[in-house]
This record gives structure tokens, C-alpha cells and sequence, in this order.
């Protein structure tokens, strides 16, 4: 059932870490959200980022995105400061929420054209690569139907594409694929295969365990602590399971705190 | 700037494509100017009055016949009993009766002092008064017209005119009302809904994970309802004008400027809701219970502000619309300059600058 599993990892040798954190914290009062995870993450990697709910996975990814202001350590994405450089993070990721992230009293045209507006995409790109995008997604009867419309997968899709569109070198996808049939998954992760290929650098959440197999490497969250990090093959070998469900779960059942 | 035009031309797609939106903006204030302008009128016209003329005699035909003849009342003459009078009213048949003793002729005319008897439906206070003055001005009259030239006349009469609204027309209270609870409600709820909705649907994550400036979202989504507003504006004093004969006597250019003032403090409390709630219910919740009751109540256009308790008058000062709506009708209806305007400007003013910097300092700590 494995999708397109030609997929090569990145060397770690061959470029500038695409994301590098190094005892990043964050502290809301005495509550240690995130507690001094270190990792890196290399151009064109898919990274994995598990955990249960309340483990601090957004508030790890807030701080890495350029919303939140990191409480202590160190971090850079795409080479950029996140305390000092938020705004040319921005410039250089795309991100894609849980939460179904278009506009849909907009066709999906009317949404590319904004989002490439807004990311500051010129106006001559944006028609040109808004046909192309239409096209390889076979939306061309529904190119100016309200968004709305349109069925959940085929959104969420849309919305990747979009996240995409300004050719960030990182996107963060924030459990993309809830809600989504198992079909539509498959495609979805093929979406995120082909942009891996093109040296796209994916940081990924989810709380499916066969989508954690699909990653090239996975972090797998605990009371604001790493418990583990290593490609799914070692995670398996290392905790002598047969699935990454079963990985999950031992390491996640130790946590002291849950839904925050 | 370009990223800006993007935004606001999504905006104004947002509007357009909202079937609840375009009729808050457009049939609202119709709605609103028909209602206070025809139906809602504070005028009393055609009230049944029972007249009961037990004197049967010249004079009090004739004093009938006046009352008949003004376009106040529905005359109607029924020789009814006290006890017939009393079980009218209790079943609430008729609101006003005028009796009219035996002898009144004689009494008027040789003892040259004569009595009326006006009952009223006191559970109903306004018509009751209205009906009060009017039979009362009816009755002045006949009196000087029944006495001979030679009599003496009455010493004191006093000359009455309404100065700005010489033909008492009822409507011209409320079209500064009206401005300002359609501009409240195009700028302070439709604005904080904008914004929140954004939060409700999840785009306001990617909006701010995006290079597009956190504050410009604020001006992105004012911007927009700016316009509008204006034409709101436009639309309202169009119809106030044309359809309701209510002449603008001031400067209009001051109206405008006026009227931009209490749009900057409409929208700062609209962004400063947005700010404040994560639900489209609870913004609308908080722009109507919050804002559209103190407009409505203590702008004074409905309930006379010199009639409230000083606490209540206190509180009124705090309500932008207050400030508007006095500034407007200064303009609007007295054709007052600048001069007697600018210490209402300058209230809005200040309110706009404080609510502004609120919401700014709270959309910054919302990041951090």
C-alpha cells in the first residue's frame, strides 16, 4: 500500500539544514509547552512531527512559522533568525492547516489569484501557473465554481496547491489529510511526494499512524519533549513493533499530561 | 500596496457574494427610513372622539362642528350615558370623549362662564396629551370667534414657531438617527463579523503565517466597509431629501467630514470586537446588545436625553452616536458651521484614537 516509494532521502550532508532547532522552549506561565527540542531538518526531507494531542506540537510549529516568539533557544527555517527574521520565514514557507483553509465564497481561480497576491507573486505568474495548477489537478470545470462547491478532497488538494503556489522552499502542513477519505489520502500524499522531489522541504503533522510510515523521518512528541527521532524503519527496529501505531502508542501512553 | 488592492478586491467579493450582507447594507436603510419616516410618526392625526352634546343647543353644534372640522379628530356624536362613557373606555372602544352639559349655551353667553368635560384614556399618556392640547387649542378658538368684538380679548397671545422645522415634519428628528445606526451597524458589526469569520474558517492562520502585515488585515477588512458606509451615506441623505422632504440646511462638506469621524470610531470598535471574540455569533452578539441598544437609547432621537436620570446622562456621553447625532443635527437640520461642532468632532476624535490604539496593542500581544 505504500505510495511512490522510490522516494530518495536527502543526504544530510548536502546542503544548509532547512530547519535547525536547538533547545527550543516555550513557556506559557510555570507550563513548559515545548521543552528544549533540538532536531534538524534537511532541504526536500518529509518530516514527520507525531504526538498526541497536547504534546505541543502547534506550539512548536507556531514558533517555527514566525507566530509565536520562541521563550529560549535557538532555531532557524530556511536559513532565517526566528526571533529577528520572522517576516523572511514568511516570505519562504507555505502552510496548509487542519482546518480546511480556503475561501469558499471564492472559485478556486479567485483563491490562487489572492494567495499569489498576497505572497506578492506577479500578476503575469500568477495566470500562467494558476492554468497549469488547474490543469494538473483536472479542475477545469470547476476553474470558476465557488469553492464551496466543490467535494472535501478536491479542497483539501486545492488547498495544497495553494500553500504551494509561491514556491516556498518549506511547507508545513498541519494534519492536512483529517477528514479525508483513504483514496483521497493516497493522492494527497502523492501531492507531497512530487513536491519532496522538486526539493520542497515537508514538516508534516498528522495522527495517522500509515501516513507516519510515508515520512522520511518522524519526531514523535511527549509532554513537550522528543522522545524519538529517526527514520520509521529504525523507530520499529528500535522498539521491536511491527507498525508505527504500535511505536506510537508505547511512547504516547507514557504522557503525563493530554488534551490541553 | 498591490497586496492591499488583492485583499480589499477579495473583501468586496465577500460582500457580494453574501445575500444577509447586501441586505443589511442596502435594504436596512430603507427599511429604517420608511419606518421612522411614515410609519413611526410621533404625530397623532385622526383620533375618534366621542362627542356626547347633552346641551343640544346652538353653541355646542358649533363647537361640534369645529372639532369636526380639524383633521385631528374622527367626530363622532352619541348621546351616551355616564355609565354607557365608562364601559366604552373599559372595553377600550373609544380613547377620548367630550361632553358637552345642558345648558351650555346659556351659560356661556349669560352666567359667561361655561364647562366642558374632556375624558381620556389616561393607560395611553401620549395620545392622551396630544388629545388634551388640541381639544384645548379647538376650544381657545371657538371661544374668541363666539365673543363680540367689543369683549375684552385675551391680553397674552402667545405666537408659536417650530425654528428648523417650520412645518413640524415629524421625520426630520429621525434621519440623523437613522445615519447613525446604519453607519453603527455597516461599520461596527459587519467589520467585527468580517474579521471573525476569518478566525471561525481558519484563514486567519494563513493570513498571518503569510508575509501580508497583521495590521494591514485590520485596514484591509476597514477599507472596504469605509466605502460602503459612504455610500450608505449617500443613499440615506438621497432619500431623506427626496422622500421625506427633509432639507439639508448646513454645509455638506462638513456633513461628510463629520460623518468620516464617526466611521473611524464605528470601525475601531468593530476591529476592537473582532479583536475581543473568536465567534461570528458573539460579534454580532456584542455589536448589537452593545452598541445598537445605546445608539438606539441614549442618542436621544427616540428618548429625550434631558429627561434621563443624571447617571443615565453620564453613561450617554460614552456612546459615539450621541456625539454624531448631535453633531448632525446641528448641520443637517440648523445649518451650523464648524464653530459649533468641533467640541462633538473632537469627542469622536478622541474616541477614535483610543479605541484604535487598543486594538492594535492587543492584535500585537494576540502574536506574540
Amino acid at each position: 500500500m505504500d505510495p511512490v516509494i522510490n522516494h530518495q532521502l536527502p543526504s544530510p550532508a548536502t546542503a544548509d539544514a532547512a530547519i535547525e532547532c536547538r533547545e527550543l522552549s516555550k513557556k506559557f506561565g510555570d507550563f513548559m509547552a515545548v521543552d528544549r527540542i533540538s532536531f534538524h531538518v534537511q532541504p526536500g526531507e518529509i518530516f514527520g512531527f507525531l504526538g498526541a494531542n497536547g504534546a505541543g506540537k502547534t506550539t512548536a510549529m507556531r514558533m517555527l512559522c514566525g507566530l509565536s516568539y520562541p521563550s529560549s533557544g535557538h532555531a532557524t527555517v530556511a536559513g532565517f533568525d526566528v526571533y529577528r527574521e520572522q517576516e523572511k520565514i514568511k516570505q519562504h514557507i507555505g502552510y496548509m492547516s487542519q482546518k480546511f483553509s480556503l475561501y469558499d465564497d471564492l472559485t478556486p481561480l479567485e483563491n490562487i489569484r489572492f494567495f499569489g497576491g498576497v505572497y506578492g507573486v506577479a500578476e503575469r505568474v500568477i495566470k500562467e501557473r494558476s492554468r497549469e495548477l488547474v490543469q494538473s489537478l483536472g479542475l477545469e470545470k470547476e476553474a470558476n465554481k465557488l469553492v464551496g462547491a466543490l467535494p472535501l478532497g478536491w479542497k483539501q488538494k486545492l488547498a495544497f496547491a495553494v500553500a504551494l503556489f509561491h514556491r516556498p522552499r518549506i511547507v508545513f502542513l498541519d494534519e492536512p489529510t483529517g477528514g479525508v477519505d483513504p483514496v483521497t489520502r493516497r493522492q494527497f500524499w502523492d501531492m507531497i511526494y512530487e513536491a519532496a522531489e522538486k526539493g520542497v522541504t515537508i514538516f508534516v503533522t498528522t495522527h495517522y499512524m500509515d501516513e507516519a510510515e510515508y515520512c522520511d523521518r518522524v519526531t514523535i512528541m511527549v509532554d513537550g519533549k522528543i522522545e524519538a527521532l529517526d527514520t520509521p524503519v529504525h523507530l520499529k527496529h528500535r522498539f521491536h513493533c511491527d507498525n508505527m501505531d504500535e511505536v506510537f502508542y508505547r511512547l504516547a501512553r507514557t504522557a503525563q499530561r493530554s488534551d490541553a | 500596496m498591490k497586496q492591499l488592492f488583492v485583499f480589499i478586491r477579495k473583501e468586496f467579493y465577500h460582500v457580494f457574494r453574501d445575500r444577509r450582507t447586501l441586505l443589511i447594507l442596502f435594504g436596512l436603510p430603507l427599511v429604517q427610513i420608511l419606518l421612522f419616516g411614515y410609519a413611526l410618526t410621533s404625530e397623532v392625526k385622526n383620533i375618534d372622539l366621542v362627542v356626547t352634546n347633552v346641551s343640544n343647543d346652538v353653541l355646542g353644534q358649533r363647537l361640534t362642528n369645529q372639532l369636526r372640522s380639524s383633521a385631528f379628530f374622527n367626530v363622532q356624536e352619541q348621546p351616551l350615558s355616564p355609565t354607557q362613557i365608562e364601559s366604552a373606555f373599559k372595553k377600550g372602544q373609544i380613547k377620548a370623549a367630550l361632553i358637552i352639559p345642558a345648558g351650555f349655551s346659556a351659560d356661556f353667553t349669560k352666567a359667561r362662564h361655561a364647562t366642558l368635560q374632556l375624558l381620556t384614556d389616561g393607560s395611553e399618556p401620549n395620545i392622551s396629551k396630544t388629545v388634551l392640547q388640541y381639544v384645548n387649542a379647538i376650544v381657545q378658538d371657538f371661544q374668541r370667534a363666539q365673543q363680540p368684538v367689543t369683549s375684552i380679548s385675551p391680553v397674552i397671545t402667545p405666537e408659536v414657531r417650530l425654528l428648523y422645522n417650520e412645518e413640524g415634519n415629524g421625520s426630520i428628528n429621525y434621519v440623523p438617527g437613522v445615519l447613525a445606526l446604519i453607519l453603527m451597524i455597516v461599520c461596527t458589526a459587519l467589520t467585527s463579523v468580517a474579521v471573525v469569520r476569518e478566525k471561525e474558517t481558519g484563514t486567519m492562520e494563513i493570513l498571518l503565517v503569510s508575509p501580508f502585515k497583521p495590521v494591514m488585515v485590520l485596514v484591509a477588512k476597514a477599507i472596504p466597509f469605509l466605502i460602503l458606509s459612504l455610500a450608505n451615506f449617500a443613499f440615506i441623505l438621497l432619500l431623506a431629501v427626496y422622500l421625506l422632504q427633509v432639507p439639508i440646511a448646513g454645509s455638506l462638506l462638513l456633513l461628510f467630514i463629520i460623518t468620516l469621524l464617526f466611521i473611524a470610531t464605528s470601525l475601531s470598535f468593530g476591529l476592537l470586537i473582532s479583536n475581543a471574540t473568536n465567534s461570528q455569533q458573539v460579534a454580532l452578539l456584542i455589536s448589537m446588545m452593545g452598541l445598537m441598544l445605546p445608539t438606539i437609547i441614549f442618542t436621544g432621537f427616540i428618548f429625550p436625553l434631558e429627561n434621563m436620570p443624571l447617571p443615565f446622562r453620564w453613561i450617554s456621553n460614552l456612546v459615539p452616536a450621541k456625539w454624531y447625532y448631535a453633531a448632525v443635527r446641528s448641520v443637517m437640520l440648523k445649518g451650523l458651521g464648524l464653530a459649533d461642532v468641533w467640541k462633538e468632532m473632537s469627542v469622536l476624535c478622541g474616541m477614535t484614537i483610543v479605541l484604535l490604539s487598543i486594538t492594535v496593542k492587543r492584535f500585537k500581544i494576540r502574536l506574540a
